[in-house]
């Protein structure tokens, strides 16, 4: 099949009991209500989604893979970032 | 190898759920001929999606006409063991694919009509048909907004898109008489409150199908002469190829299984 000449979009879908959209994949479309029904077609096909979101891929501002040790490494080694070292109590609930 | 057509008594309300059947199970093979072979992947999708939507249905229907029936037939016999003649299905749906504009029009012209047929039924006395209606509403909405937005793009798109466009609509435009048809035997069903009138949905339709196509910056023909038949089996050649492939395997080997 020939790779249409038609612009990139990001897709991002909404579980149902899902908090927020996350990232599914991408798609070709002509344009942003046919990217919407394509998503649908393709991301929803197994009841997976009860919302859309379609982006243009051109206007995601990406990190460059390159840079990863300057702006990842120095992460790594805090783990008193993360919170592990104390319990949450039922009663608070999803984090 | 040969095996034996089945034989229905074909009941007034038998008749008409297979008429409904037959136009879901071949428009949906129809649709299916394009699984592997339409213009984008994203479209090769859409396509199998809304054909599913149309088996569904079909098996829907044909597993209540057995019931009704109750004559030994079942869904897959309906399907796979009558020939030609005993289809019951609108011209329409069993006109080739051709290329994709022809598919979109072929598929806008029915959509625009189930949708306001399957909403109407609904409202059906008959607690089955209300069921599957109510189901099949939302498929053939979603199927109406996809093909109205391709016609849309394809109309006011190229002028090799338009051309295709409107070459489609004027060459199918005779096969849309036959959804607003109806015969003594369903009138009797229309009183009945099981089905509706379907002539009634003309208007609607018309506008539905007027507002898009002058969107699409397209034309619908002035000829109003229709062509009918396939509700009484009478068909175009196009459907005895079509269920040749549909039926082959059940016919090669009877009874197969998965």
């Amino acid at each position: 099949m020939a790779t249409p000449n038609v612009p990139l979009w990001e897709v991002f879908i909404r579980s149902r009991n899902g908090l927020a959209h996350k990232h599914v994949g991408s798609l070709h479309a002509a344009d942003a209500t046919l990217a919407l029904q394509a998503a649908r077609d393709i991301y929803t096909r197994r009841g997976e989604g009860l919302s859309i979101w379609v982006v243009p891929s051109s206007a995601i501002t990406a990190s460059d893979p390159a840079e990863k040790g300057m702006m990842f490494e120095p992460a790594e080694s805090k783990i008193y970032r993360h919170p592990t070292f104390y319990d949450v109590p039922e009663e608070v609930g999803h984090m | 190898m040969t095996v034996a057509n089945i034989q229905i008594s074909e009941t007034p309300l038998v008749l008409y759920l297979l008429r409904r059947a037959d136009d879901a199970l071949i428009l949906g093979h129809r649709l299916s001929e394009w699984c592997g072979h339409a213009p984008m992947l994203e479209e090769d999708m859409a396509l199998a999606n809304m054909g599913l939507d149309l088996l569904g249905q079909a098996r829907e229907l044909y597993s209540y006409a057995a019931k009704i029936e109750a004559n030994g037939n079942d869904e897959d016999k309906f399907a796979y063991l009558r020939e030609v003649g005993q289809y019951r299905n609108l011209l329409l749906v069993e006109q080739p694919n051709g290329d994709f504009a022809r598919t979109m029009v072929r598929q806008f012209f029915y959509a625009a009509f189930a949708d306001l047929y399957w909403r109407a039924m609904m409202r059906s006395r008959d607690a089955s048909l209300a069921a599957i209606a109510a189901k099949s509403e939302k498929e053939s909405a979603y199927h109406l907004r996809h093909s109205s937005e391709w016609i849309v793009r394809l109309g006011d798109g190229t002028a090799e898109s338009h051309a295709r466009a409107q070459g489609a609509i004027d060459d199918l435009w005779a096969f849309t008489g036959e959804m607003f048809w109806l015969d003594d035997r369903e009138r009797a069903l229309v009183d009945a409150g099981i089905a509706i009138d379907a002539a009634s949905l003309r208007a609607p339709w018309l506008k539905t199908i007027t507002n898009v196509v002058s969107e699409a910056t397209l034309t619908l023909p002035t000829n109003n002469w229709m062509q009918q038949g396939g509700r009484s089996g009478q068909h175009s050649e196009h459907l005895g190829h079509l269920l040749s492939e549909l039926q082959s395997m059940q016919r090669t080997f009877p009874g197969a299984t998965w």
